[in-house]
């Protein structure tokens, strides 16, 4: 047995070494990441506004500091200046410590994410740009995430309300159901990489990233993701429009900035452990190595690529949540356990015959030929063959509409052949395909009483329409 | 991973911090009153362990240890405790006759046991960590339970597959009726409507107010004949007897929002005695709740 688990491991690239780090070397790591989570938070509360605000055609924060970005520092202060209130109702020890879990879990992840390769700093000393890792990291990034829960299922249960209850009862069942379809896709990157260690997986993505290899894990991963942050489409956990704010409603000043803080955060590690495990991690994109050589893949450069990788994920947040609506409960529930998670599992369950194939037997799918080319460039090929025709295919415009509600169950109505009538069923309808709707009486009256010149109604009755 | 296990001044400290930290946590399931803050300490105590098991160099037993149970175990009694109510207390009936002399005695003997094994046990200096975790930690786990273990892992997998299963039969419940969707119930209400059946459900009540005139609660709504919709000024102001009067307010307006033409700005003669007469009892209202 032993012998056969082997091949897997000479896969391994090593993971990273911190054998040079001293406490007090961790320690300014630590406060590094620490810092430069705050400011990135500070630095997405502008972001997320101004493309917020781009989406909807309107310029964004852009008075204080150039192009606004000192906007988020008063709007923090503010929120730290308010009255802080706590409820009669509420249970008081743990109302107060369910926004420092939130905020500590948050914070805890990226001690595990490499932000960049080694590196030697002024006075020749190397050291990973990492604080730490363990050969457990990604079961650790799920772990901490699964304690993150506990704040918000505290908050809103320690309110001693009803909306942040409802709003908690959500968040668990919404974060544990995502976890799974998450984790799954986790672990099929896992089973390639050989490893759990986040150096090893960024190593491991030398040649190929695994968003390319793996796209399905990726594309079940970035879904949970925004599951597991509770941004639209996915925010139950604190829909306006049904909870107030859900688990922060009761919540005000500096625990409420917590929560608010710890949600941001979360967004950056949820963009970091993609980065990390599906895109390379700190490694330069192939075609600037291509061009530019092997030095782009190398040293403080790694940091640039990191954060570069890490922006594109948060806009892809800001994307969603600016062109997305929220999901009904029912349906997102649904959407998790029956979508999400089978695929992840038949996908896992793929990777991992063919792990198991390249590795318990002789045969290795990787080299096979075909005619000459190997296995990966036929695949590629194909891939790529694909995407032009899907392409294509878009840009030919279709023959003959085909009628908009389509699939089995969904009711085609029959264009209709009698005249139209507005209480069809005793209640207003509109119209059906094929009826006409009689011109409204109503804008005669409107357009009689002025008694314009002719052309002029002509004119009036094409803009009212 | 040192190979004569010597205690580390670090370990030391963590140990003798953690461990009244999990005592402590682990006492509050005889002492906490509320059923939350027994399941908040366990899950402290929880991850005490796991700290513990990645002090001692086992960090896939700990990690593991957080994520199934704190992160899964705990959380679902959690979910459950919440949902049991927010007040409920621990009821201290005694269901098993007997049940509190045979938990003391029971914990008499665990601690003699404990006792015996701390004071008279000599045990062998352990060996074999480096070599367990030769190739890290998890590889020399995955090494244990997919050799050596296989068996009796496979067993526990089927049984706890069967427990879920089990689970998901005894809670099912066939069907009785086809399942009402969103689509249907609209359909079902409006049809309902149709046969002269109350709007209640296909159209949302109206909200208090007369737009741009008069909007605070106490105002009801106009219908489209002007008259005022009682329903639509909340239950209490109504019970109080603080409900405005609109008697034939805006009865011209709503004429004239009926005939389609469009609406002048400026008030007449009318419209500004009623508008006065509206502060007054606006103004009277507001006396008669303070």
């Amino acid at each position: 047995m032993n012998t056969n688990l082997a091949p897997i491991l000479a896969r391994s690239t090593g993971a990273a070494d911190f054998s040079n780090d001293t406490i007090w070397v961790s320690v300014i790591k630590a406060v590094a990441i620490l810092l430069f989570l705050l400011l990135s938070v500070l630095f997405a509360l502008w972001f997320e506004r101004r493309i917020i605000a781009r989406f909807q055609q309107r310029l964004g924060p852009n008075v204080r500091g150039p192009f606004g970005l000192v906007q988020s520092i008063p709007d923090a202060l503010k929120l730290i200046l308010k009255e802080d209130i706590t409820v009669k109702a509420a249970d008081k020890v743990i109302y107060l410590i369910a926004p420092v879990i939130s905020v500590f879990c948050a914070f805890m992840i990226y001690a595990v994410i490499p932000f960049g390769p080694m590196v030697e700093l002024p006075g020749g000393f190397t050291t990973p740009l990492q604080l730490t890792d363990t050969p457990v990291s990604i079961l650790y990034i799920l772990g901490i995430t699964g304690l993150g829960v506990y704040g918000i299922v505290l908050g809103g249960w320690s309110s001693g309300s009803s909306y942040p209850l409802l709003g908690a009862v959500r968040s668990t069942a919404q974060i544990i159901s995502y976890e799974l379809g998450m984790s799954l896709a986790l672990v099929s990157v896992l089973l390639v990489a050989g490893s759990m260690s986040t150096s090893e997986i960024v190593n491991s993505q030398e040649n190929l990233w695994w968003a390319f290899a793996l796209l399905p894990a990726f594309v079940v991963y970035l879904i949970s993701a925004f599951g597991e942050v509770n941004r639209l489409p996915f925010d139950l956990p604190e829909a306006e429009g049904e909870l107030v704010a859900g688990y922060q409603t009761e919540y005000s000043s500096m625990k409420f900035a917590w929560f608010y803080l710890a949600e941001y955060i979360n967004m950056l590690n949820v963009a970091a452990v993609a980065t990390t495990v599906f895109m390379g991690g700190w490694r330069a994109p192939w075609p600037l190595v291509t061009l530019f050589g092997e030095g782009v893949d190398q040293g403080w450069w790694g940091l640039l690529w990191f954060i570069l990788k890490i922006w594109l994920f948060m806009f892809l947040f800001v994307w969603v949540r600016a062109t997305l609506l929220r999901f009904r409960y029912d349906q997102f529930m649904a959407f998790g356990w029956k979508v999400l998670i089978p695929v992840a599992l038949v996908w896992l369950g793929l990777v991992a015959a063919f792990q198991g194939v390249r590795h318990f037997t002789s045969f290795d799918p990787t080299a096979i030929d075909v005619g000459g080319l190997s296995l990966r460039t036929v695949l590629f090929g194909i891939a790529g063959i694909l995407i032009v025709v899907t392409i294509v295919m878009y840009l030919i415009p279709d023959r003959g509409k085909k009628p908009a509600v389509e699939g089995a169950g969904a009711k085609v109505p029959e264009p209709a052949d009698e005249p139209f009538d507005a209480f069809a069923g005793g209640y207003p309808v509109p119209p059906l395909p094929g009826q006409k709707l009689p011109p409204s009486t109503r804008r005669a009256r409107v357009t009689t009483p002025a008694a314009p010149a002719e052309d002029e109604t002509t004119d009036e009755e094409k803009t009212d329409g | 991973m040192n190979a004569a296990l010597e205690i580390s001044t670090g370990e030391a400290v963590l140990f003798w911090v953690l461990a009244p930290l999990m005592v402590a946590g682990a006492l509050s399931l005889l002492f906490a009153k509320r059923p939350v803050h027994i399941a908040v300490s366990i899950a402290g105590v929880m991850i005490g362990l796991a700290v513990m098991y990645i002090m001692l160099e086992a960090p896939f037993l700990g990690v593991a240890q957080i994520v199934v149970y704190t992160g899964a175990v705990m959380m679902l009694f959690l979910f459950v405790i919440m949902l049991a109510g927010v007040d409920s207390s621990e009821s201290l009936v005694e269901t098993i006759k007997g049940q509190r002399g045979i938990a003391v005695v029971g914990l008499l003997g665990l601690l003699i046991l404990v006792i015996t094994v701390l004071t008279r046990a000599s045990l062998p200096p352990a060996v074999g960590l480096a070599q367990a975790n030769a190739d890290t930690n998890p590889v020399g786990v995955a090494r244990l339970i997919f050799g050596d273990y296989i068996f009796a892992f496979e067993l526990t997998a089927a049984l706890l597959i069967t427990a879920a299963l089990g689970a998901l039969v005894l809670s099912h419940r066939r069907r009785l009726s086809p399942k009402v969707g969103q689509a249907e119930l609209a359909e079902a209400k409006l049809a309902a409507y149709g046969k002269g059946g109350s709007a209640e459900g296909v159209t949302p009540p109206a909200g208090p107010g007369v737009y741009a005139r008069h909007n605070s609660a106490d105002m009801p709504a106009l219908d489209a004949a002007g008259n005022p919709i009682d329903d639509s000024v909340v239950t209490v102001l109504r019970v109080r007897g603080q409900e405005a009067e609109t008697a034939d307010l805006d009865a011209d307006r709503v004429a004239r929002i009926a005939t389609g033409a469009p609406m002048v700005p400026e008030l007449d003669g009318a419209e500004r005695a009623d508008r006065a007469e509206l502060d007054e009892q606006a103004e009277t209202t507001k006396e008669n709740e303070e």
